[in-house]
């Protein structure tokens, strides 16, 4: 499989903010790709670096191969970006938006695409309202139409369900979702951790300009928290204090942290030789906003490992 | 050129869909120009032989020319930066050459329309002739071409509407103003006489009137010679600063 998105060594300074600090990475072409990082850590940068919006102190970006510097119109025509901000040119309708946006691309007749494009977002009937008369969450599925009217291989989208409602973001997932299985790389940014855990194959954790985690999204989960056992003794009964010391105590549950499923058995055998009987149990999965919360904390995991 | 022809659509939509403002207005504030100033002068001052108001109406319509191909371009791009569409223009795989000509020829078009709309409504007050009509197309070509790259220059360089704002009341109106739309420069003291001539504005409406009347301050060959040049310096500048993404890419 080649690589979708190539990414070295990529500096940019702002006056004297460092907003990424030599950057590499590369994202092959079908990946569902996830940059995650709290605000200001450098992931808007770095999308507009690699669509032109911003130019690098140093380093090189490429598109299917393409550089977006020097190469710019190619790696432009393999890119579809979805910003974060929800722009809109208040001239236009709906319609007459995703037709000027296909021209620049050198498209003249695209409206076969452009209403699969319009019914796939539910926009059909909004097709020839004007973007000032559409709601938030309507504008924010035409960024997206936008960005999608070049089928680009390559689609970026930057924060895309912020402010968007259930039912939206639902069906935004669904058909990004496709796009990807046609073989669409996609790189996702977002605040929504559940969302990158659910879609993203791979994940990307930027802090302060740079790379703190790099992974396949089920090694993360895995490597950095990975699963808590949580009980609650018959009443009146109290764990011995070398195993009560393992765990934390919220709402009148024991949680042990656990890095596989193999120390399961071992501290229930410890907690029956020790006489006590369990009222209540589950198994709690990690998930990525744990990992997230420990990466940029700047635990890592044998730091964990040595806590626990 | 596809990108170039939906820049192009797309620039000239823009104004067309709100033409009442963009070019009924410019039209209206020609027509109450000439009603006041031939009311007051038209028995009392006589240029190069010309009856005020004819002398009025040429001047009138190239400043239109002049001040809506600025305007144009200026505003498209300020409202562009300001609520953030201009990412939809930078994004797509458009050349700067192509960025250019697409902005700068929808502003000479609105330009145009702005300026056979005043002759149309002020043409009526005055005997006008057409006396070599090559060179007022050229005059207002080329006028209206620097304008334009002007006000990509200037929405370029704003950042926000009271800045572009200030370049075009301290700056464009002033030099359109007083560059002889009004007056015959003859009529001022030698040591305006000289002012004016450093003022590229004077060169272009001298030459437009003189497409009408035959008649002129300075050859208009000079005049071409002077507005072809100021158009290839301020082109040049407006690329220049497209090229290296000025204030467009950071």
């Amino acid at each position: 499989m080649g690589v979708a998105v190539s990414i070295q060594n990529v500096s940019k300074t702002f006056g004297t903010l460092k907003a990424l600090d030599s950057i590499s990475l590369d994202i092959l072409e079908g990946e569902f790709f996830g940059l995650l990082g709290p605000n200001g850590a450098g992931k808007t940068t770095l999308i507009s670096c690699l669509a032109g919006l911003v130019r690098p102190d140093a380093g090189c970006l490429k598109v299917m191969g393409a550089d977006v510097q020097t190469a710019y119109r190619e790696a432009r025509r393999y890119l579809g970006v979805v910003p974060q901000e929800l722009v809109f040119d208040p001239f236009f309708s709906v319609r007459e938006t995703l037709r000027i946006q296909s021209g620049y691309f050198g498209l003249r007749r695209n409206d076969a695409w452009i209403d699969e494009i319009l019914e796939n977002l539910d926009l059909t009937s909004k097709a020839d309202t004007n973007m000032r008369r559409l709601s938030g969450g309507m504008k924010r599925r035409v960024l997206v139409a936008q960005a999608l009217v070049h089928k680009p291989p390559v689609i970026v989208l930057d924060e895309p369900t912020a402010g968007v409602d259930v039912e939206l973001r639902q069906g935004l997932w669904q058909f990004v979702r496709r796009l990807n299985n046609e073989g669409h790389t996609i790189i996702l940014t977002t605040h929504y951790l559940e969302e990158a855990e659910e879609l993203c194959g791979r994940v990307a954790m930027l802090k302060q300009g740079g790379i703190v985690a790099l992974d396949s999204t089920r090694n993360l989960l895995d490597r950095y928290s990975g699963h808590t056992l949580s009980l609650r003794l018959v009443n009146g009964e109290n764990l011995p204090a070398d195993i009560r010391e393992r765990a934390s105590l919220s709402g009148g549950f024991l949680n042990f942290h656990l890095t596989c499923y193999d120390e399961v058995e071992p501290l229930l055998a410890n907690i029956r030789e020790a006489g006590c009987r369990i009222a209540d149990l589950r198994m709690v999965e990690a998930d990525l906003e744990d990992v997230f919360v420990d990466v940029m904390r700047g635990r890592d995991a044998e730091q964990r490992m040595l806590m626990r | 050129m596809s990108g170039f022809r939906t820049l192009l659509y797309k620039e000239v939509l823009r104004f067309w869909k709100v033409s009442f403002q963009t070019v009924a207005a410019p039209v209206l504030t020609a027509l109450l120009y000439l009603l006041i100033f031939s009311h007051v002068l038209e028995n009392r001052v006589e240029i190069n032989g010309l009856r005020y108001t004819g002398f009025l109406v040429p001047g009138l319509v190239m400043m239109s020319v002049l001040q809506n191909a600025f305007a144009n371009s200026s505003s498209s791009l300020i409202q562009a930066k300001v609520t953030g569409s201009i990412i939809f223009v930078l994004l797509p795989p458009l050349s700067y050459g192509e960025f250019y000509l697409a902005y700068v020829t929808a502003a000479v078009l609105r330009g145009l329309m702005v300026g056979l709309g005043v002759l149309a409504v002020t043409g009526w007050f005055a005997s006008l002739e057409f006396a070599a009509p090559w060179w007022i197309l050229a005059f207002a070509l080329i006028g209206g071409g620097i304008m334009g790259s002007l006000g990509m220059i200037a929405g370029i360089w704003a950042d926000k509407f009271d800045q572009l704002a200030a370049f075009q009341n301290f700056l464009i109106m002033p030099l359109t103003m007083l560059s002889g739309v009004f007056y015959s420069i003859h009529s001022l003291p030698v040591f305006w006489q000289g002012v004016s001539h450093f003022n590229p504005v004077f060169y272009m409406i001298d030459g437009f009137r003189y497409g009408f009347f035959g008649v002129s301050d300075v050859s208009p060959v000079v005049s071409l010679g002077i507005t072809s040049l100021s158009f290839l310096v301020v082109a040049g500048a407006t690329l220049v600063l497209l090229r290296k993404g000025y204030k467009l890419r950071y």
